[in-house]
């Protein structure tokens, strides 16, 4: 089932990290450094502390974690989605095509958003009015963002693009009268009807089926080949990473604790925590009596431990974790970890007796 | 002689014109289906939403009164059952939920909602003896018992869960109908919970009808496997043997959709079009005609019997020939 010849595939897919494709100088978002704090409480509750993520020109990046690691919270800042208040934008900055999101006034921020980049979320409901059409809410995305392109034709081209059957008159259809999969497929044709340069889709397919899920994975794959847009996607499952990603990041507790190629990642994993998510996974035909478990809980963002933040949950630690906050230290090419003893641990991801 | 035996079971939810308007239609969301379960064992029952599994996980513990068919407990005919002996017989057989803070009631604490079903049972003689069985039961679950005063809100998900597993201990049942009860929870807790459930199930031998979506967590935990469509049961047989040689194009698609973390594993991926009907009306013939790729003009008009093609492996399929195999059925075809 698995000839060893199949990586060379992988290879192709995965764009370089630091330095560019030419002609894409600097990276389409350059999130830096950024620290969000949300409520009044003392000390306020940190969701996200000190994220650093970058998404070339046409790729695709996943960012992965737990609930309450903070994955929407960075993708929701993106378009400075958050309201502040709550929010805080604390430290950081946020470069999105050129602009600095957070310094942005108001009125050119909306130009970005749906022209640059548009989101999917997890739920289409909540993306889609109840109680206009389809088409007419389509119809308004290209209105506000290409007008010259805001005609019913484009309409019906949109959503037969997107695998909608008879899209004429399913355009007059309301979201109630559509599955959530059809819903979902609607949902990406508005976010791909203002042609963004990023697409960000936040867990797009965990409230679907499975076979949904590979029909809407494809969909993806198939927009972004004829659009090169780039896409960030938000999820916490592994197998859909290893489905479409070029490049991956893994946030914990509110930090990213390891970014790679995405081969490279499943196959050589260099922080405990990514390691164990990936053993955690049941797998087709990798029959075990027991799963991996991580024990413990993720923690809260009010009461994160000191020093490295999985140090209660992790297998090899040592007393300096529970002290030290590690830095993002280099483990490759491209390859970045926020655990300081990564060479010397046994990380292997995929037992050997899991390729029978 | 089997711990559970269902024969024939269906269940048929009325459709209605408005509230209080005549019955239109009949939903099938069960449709004559035959399961078995042993003393200890584990059979998995997957499927994609709407496809009756829950409704089937149910109708067998009669929270939903099957129409038609026969649910053997041990020899004994439980169908029709009714008042005191239904609910003595109901201290077998337990659930459990995929959302349990929605099978917790918020204002009662951990240790009561353990205790109810000890006091609905009157298996606590006195007092000190309930407290004693709530604390045991917690800690039997990785609960700890100083928090017997604690409310559910007070809980993580992972936690809640493991309240809802003590809860259907509290009465040590013979089986556990398991309603997806790790999808609502993260990966790295789905695995501390999936372990607890194993662990309970070698030390007390209770078995489990383990309903999910998730076909590898069902391969995983299951001996048998059974896979539902629009309400009937199309495939059934050992896990290992369904994972390497399904027979149904339904149950290929479903695990070419499943991902898989190997980067160097390659696969054939089916992708299957469109999405499962309504059950309402659902197709002539095989339901699964509309999606199935290799759909032949019998399949519109007559609808296949699930048949053992072979030792414990049953499909209904017009599509399997003699030797086997399916036009899908990567070990058959050889691609």
């Amino acid at each position: 089932m698995v000839p060893a010849e199949s990586t060379g595939q992988h290879k192709d897919r995965v764009l370089p990290g630091a330095p560019s494709r030419p002609g894409a100088a600097s990276p389409l978002l350059d999130i830096k450094n950024l620290t969000i704090e949300f409520g009044s409480f003392n000390p306020p509750a940190r969701a996200i502390e000190g994220v650093c993520l970058t998404v070339h020109h046409g790729e695709t990046v996943c960012l992965v974690g737990e609930s309450g690691s903070g994955k929407s919270v960075t993708a929701l800042s993106i378009a400075r989605l958050l309201s502040s208040p709550p929010a805080r934008y604390v430290e950081g900055e946020i470069w999105l095509d050129g602009h600095e999101i957070l310094g942005l006034p108001e009125t050119e921020l909306r130009r970005l958003r749906g022209r640059v980049v548009s989101y999917v979320f997890q739920e289409p409901s909540a993306s889609l009015n109840p109680v206009r059409t389809i088409g007419s809410q389509i119809l308004e995305a290209l209105k506000l963002h290409q007008p010259s392109l805001a005609t019913k034709e484009e309409v019906v081209r949109l959503l037969a693009m997107v695998g909608i059957p008879s899209p004429e008159t399913r355009a007059d259809d309301y979201p109630h009268q559509m599955s959530g999969g059809m819903q979902q497929r609607a949902a990406i044709a508005m976010a791909i009807a203002s042609r963004p340069k990023l697409l960000v889709a936040d867990e797009p397919t965990t409230a679907l089926d499975v076979t949904v899920q590979a029909q809407i994975l494809d969909l993806m794959r198939e927009l972004q080949g004829e659009f090169g847009m780039a896409i960030l996607l938000i999820t916490h499952n592994l197998g859909i990473v290893r489905e479409i990603a070029n490049r991956v990041a893994v946030i914990y507790a509110g930090q990213i604790v390891e970014t790679a190629p995405c081969a490279e990642l499943l196959r050589q994993p260099r922080h405990p925590y990514t390691a164990a998510l990936i053993r955690a996974v049941p797998e087709l035909g990798r029959r075990a009596n027991r799963l991996h478990a991580i024990p413990g809980q993720v923690p809260s963002s009010f009461d994160r431990p000191e020093g490295c933040r999985f140090h209660p949950r992790c297998e090899f630690a040592r007393p300096e974790c529970q002290k030290n906050s590690p830095l993002l230290i280099p483990a490759g090419l491209g390859h970045w970890t926020r655990c300081p003893w990564h060479d010397q641990l046994p990380l292997a991801p995929l037992s050997p007796d899991s390729k029978a | 002689m089997s711990l559970l035996e269902v024969r024939q079971l269906s269940v048929r939810f009325p459709v209605r014109r408005g509230l209080f308007g005549g019955v239109r239609a009949w939903l099938r969301a069960v449709d004559r289906v035959d399961l078995e379960i042993q003393t200890g064992e584990t059979v998995g029952l997957v499927g994609e939403s709407g496809c009756g599994k829950s409704t089937l996980g149910r109708a067998i513990l009669r929270l939903i009164e099957p129409a038609d068919g026969q649910i053997i407990w041990k020899d004994t005919d439980i169908t029709t059952l009714s008042g005191r002996e239904l609910r003595q017989w109901r201290r077998q057989a337990q659930i459990i939920f995929q959302d349990p803070i929605n099978s917790l009631d918020p204002r009662q604490t951990v240790g009561d909602a353990i205790g109810e079903a000890l006091d609905v049972h009157k298996l606590a003689p006195n007092r000190r003896e309930r407290q004693d069985r709530i604390a045991a039961l917690m800690e039997s679950v990785g609960l700890d018992p100083s928090r017997a005063s604690d409310y559910p809100h007070e809980f993580s998900g992972g936690q809640r869960q493991r309240i809802g597993i003590a809860r259907a201990l509290a009465v040590q049942p013979d089986l556990i109908v398991c309603d997806e009860p790790v999808s609502a929870l993260d990966v790295s807790i789905q695995a501390q919970i999936v372990n607890l459930l194993l662990d309970l199930q070698r030390t007390r031998g209770i078995a489990y009808l383990f309903i999910a979506h998730d076909l590898a967590l069902v391969e995983h935990i299951s001996r048998r496997v059974l896979v539902m469509y629009l309400g009937r049961v199309v495939e059934s047989a050992d896990a290992t043997e369904l994972l390497h040689h399904p027979l149904h194009p339904y149950t290929q698609a479903l695990i070419s959709a499943v991902p898989v973390l190997d980067p160097d594993s390659r696969r054939k991926r089916i992708i299957l079009g469109g999405e499962v009907p309504s059950p309402i009306n659902p197709p002539p013939g095989c339901a699964f005609h509309p999606r199935c790729p290799w759909a032949e003009p019998k399949c519109k008009s007559i609808a296949p019997a699930l048949r053992e093609v072979k030792q414990g492996h049953k499909a209904a399929c017009h599509l399997i020939t003699a030797d086997n195999s399916t036009p899908g059925n990567p070990t058959a075809t050889n691609t």
